[in-house]
């Protein structure tokens, strides 16, 4: 017989959260399962109805990603007999790999800009949180307000000056110009989410640190620094994930050289029809980066969420 | 080691001032306590010498520098932290090391002092420990591991055993006090616990309201009160205070409250008006053929002693008694007054009148 228990759940309690997280998880995969499971699919099989669960997958949809390819004479084919297993995929449809596609490149811009803002905002963030949070910073209340008022509208509300200033400032189209973009937008979740952190920090270990024999700027980043590092890691996250994804400014403000991967995926479309598993294929590769950096920080992410919730 | 000078030391938060003009001086190996209920400046005294917080004015003279405006890390001091402050991100061993490793210390020689110092405290077993699981008593030794370390002139301590269960605080007390007397560095230690202070400062700071009230060995401070607040902070249960209209005289040897008069030692001091007399508890025997009376309102039983509450004409009184003698609730018996400690004070100033007894301890300080 157990009696009832404020912490402890009963055998029921514990079976219906877990089919409710269960059922809550499969909603939320099942969208991802199935883009992994089209990106390896026939173009016949992704269009197929009724839908079709099992199929004999294909890298078709890579092979397309990566290439262009161009359509060729039989005797041009029987020619050229295809050197490697993609040339082979590509040959059988009667076509022949032309050169590389762009989406290499796109996804580099999305590396480049998505990693390089975020290391920007978190690095920018911490200083200014630790500043807010520290020394008496004449109106501060004001100022932190300030920060995050900057959040209160959609970014994209801004575009078109945003658009202009770009052009004026040669900024357009420029990996330069969309971190500066995306850590101005980010600052501002960063100040206020590293502040919370730093706060809950104890003064007094920066104190020690001092009377210990270390410098101002020593205590910080020795003391402070390392106390911090479920804050900032869980900041990344959240600035990576926005800079990642984000769409609107990206199709705006690029069309080339620094254009990213999301405006990008889209116009594979395009290309030879509408090839929905080289669309999967892309969103498949493009969720990659995001979840691996989840996956490496989760344990921060998870104590970072319920930061101030728990008195430790 | 270093004799610490406090001059006209102040401190002021904007309009709120918790130090005003505290004037002391600590001896080379003292172990020095400030002392006073919460808010009354005896942790910003403490954090204006560590450095931590910077004066308004004044002066700190640490073997003879004048340090007042130098930051922490200059003034080679060690801190004990009331939440120990341990870094968490380091084990036991680390903590301890960190002093030294900001002195650019060899390694070879940070290895020798780090055992050297959890040798003396103990802990040598937990040296590769995280602090996160260590128990209170451990984090406190370890506290004190990395401020002894380093060797530094002077330990502040910040209510070191605030942290510590009851049972534990006696224990981490006596140890405290034994490794100062081994090492024989100046400690300045700030706690709001009287007997705490009482128990191990060589010399007494007692502070309320931003001001020092009193300065001396325990043993002056405990028998002769410079203030009412000294005097009623002080003991458990604290002095008694009889409250009365009248007069004494520079020389008199006896005060009249109403009808009853008491011996007192030889008044220095004249005062006139409203006056208290304080009477230690310990100093009241309860003796029938006494003309002074109070009928018996409680009695708490302390093993050997016992507190007697007695509800007189000038007020509740207690006494501590043998707890051999009988009392009875509801009973109206006799009070003596031993002589010797008897203080008057001035009621509205709360100073004490100059005695032939107090003068040697009113005057140095």
């Amino acid at each position: 017989m157990s009696g009832f228990s404020i912490t402890e759940p009963s055998r029921g309690q514990k079976w219906i959260a877990g089919l409710l997280v269960a059922g809550y998880a499969l909603i939320t995969i099942l969208p991802l399962i199935w883009i992994v499971a089209t990106g390896f699919k026939s173009s016949a099989d992704s269009i197929a109805y009724p839908p079709k669960v099992f199929f004999s997958p294909t890298l078709e949809g890579y092979v397309n990603l990566f290439t262009t390819q161009t359509r060729q004479t039989q005797e041009f084919l029987a020619a050229h007999p295809p050197q490697t297993w993609y040339e082979e995929i590509v040959h059988a449809r009667g076509l022949v790999i032309a050169g590389p596609s762009r989406f290499g490149e796109r996804f580099m811009n999305s590396v480049i800009i998505g990693f390089g803002s975020t290391f920007l905002s978190v690095s920018l963030g911490t200083l200014a949180a630790y500043a807010f949070s520290r020394f008496k910073v004449p109106l501060k209340d004001d100022l932190l307000f300030f920060v995050l008022s900057t959040r209160m509208m959609p970014p994209i509300a801004v575009a078109i000056p945003i658009f202009l200033m770009f052009r004026a400032l040669g900024l357009s189209d420029t990996h330069a110009g969309m971190i500066l973009l995306y850590t101005a937008v980010n600052l501002s979740l960063a100040v206020w989410l590293l502040k919370g952190f730093i706060d809950e920090i104890p003064l007094e270990y920066e104190e020690a640190a001092l009377i210990d024999g270390y410098t101002r700027f020593q205590a910080f980043y020795k003391v402070v620094l390392p106390q911090a590092a479920t804050g900032i890691a869980s900041t990344a996250i959240f600035c990576l994930i926005f800079a990642w994804n984000e769409y609107a400014f990206a199709v705006l403000l690029t069309s080339g050289t620094a254009q990213t991967a999301p405006p990008f995926i889209p116009t594979i479309i395009g290309v030879g029809g509408q090839d929905w598993p080289a669309v999967a294929a892309g969103a498949t590769i493009f969720l990659l980066p995001v979840m691996i950096f989840t996956i490496l920080l989760r344990k921060h992410l998870l104590r970072g969420i319920t930061f101030g919730a728990v008195r430790k | 080691m270093a004799e610490i000078v406090i001059e006209n030391l102040r401190k002021d938060f904007g309009s709120f001032t918790a130090v005003k003009s505290s004037s002391f001086t600590i001896a080379d190996g003292e172990f020095f306590m400030l002392l006073g209920p919460s808010g009354c400046g005896k942790t910003t005294t403490l954090r204006m010498m560590a450095g931590l917080e910077l004066p308004t004015s004044g002066q700190i003279y640490i073997d003879g520098e004048e340090v007042g405006q130098k930051p922490a890390s200059q003034r080679d001091i060690a801190f004990v932290f009331q939440m120990f402050a341990l870094y968490p991100h380091m084990t036991v061993g680390r903590n301890i090391a960190y002093p030294l490793r900001s002195q650019g210390v060899s390694r070879a020689e940070t290895r020798t002092r780090v055992a050297e110092v959890a040798r003396i405290l103990g802990i040598e077993d937990i040296l590769s420990k995280p602090v996160g699981g260590l128990s209170g008593g451990d984090r406190q030794r370890v506290a004190l591991g990395r401020a002894i370390v380093r060797e530094p002139k002077a330990f502040f301590m910040d209510e070191p055993l605030g942290a510590l269960d009851a049972e534990f605080r006696e224990h981490m007390a006596e140890e405290l006090r034994a490794l100062h007397d081994r090492m024989g560095a100046t400690t300045v230690y700030v706690t709001h616990d009287q007997l705490e202070a009482m128990q191990m400062g060589d010399k007494i700071v007692v502070m309320n309201h931003g001001v020092v009230e009193q300065f001396g060995v325990p043993q002056d401070i405990y028998d002769w009160p410079a203030t009412m607040f000294v005097a009623g902070f002080i003991g458990s249960p604290p002095m008694n205070f009889l409250g009365f209209d009248g007069s004494v005289a520079p020389g008199a040897t006896e005060v009249a409250l109403g009808a009853n008069r008491f011996a007192i030692p030889q008044a220095r001091d004249g005062g006139k008006g409203a006056l208290v007399l304080g009477v230690r508890p310990e100093h009241i025997r309860l003796d029938d053929a006494a003309d002074y009376r109070g009928r018996v309102l409680a009695v708490e039983y302390l093993g050997t002693t016992q507190i007697v509450t007695l509800q007189t004409e000038h007020g509740e009184v207690k006494a501590r008694t043998a707890s051999s003698d009988p009392v009875r609730v509801g009973a109206t018996t006799g009070l003596a007054f031993n002589p010797r400690t008897l203080t008057l004070f001035d009621r509205d100033s709360g100073r004490a009148l100059r005695s032939a007894a107090n003068e040697r301890v009113l005057d140095h300080g």
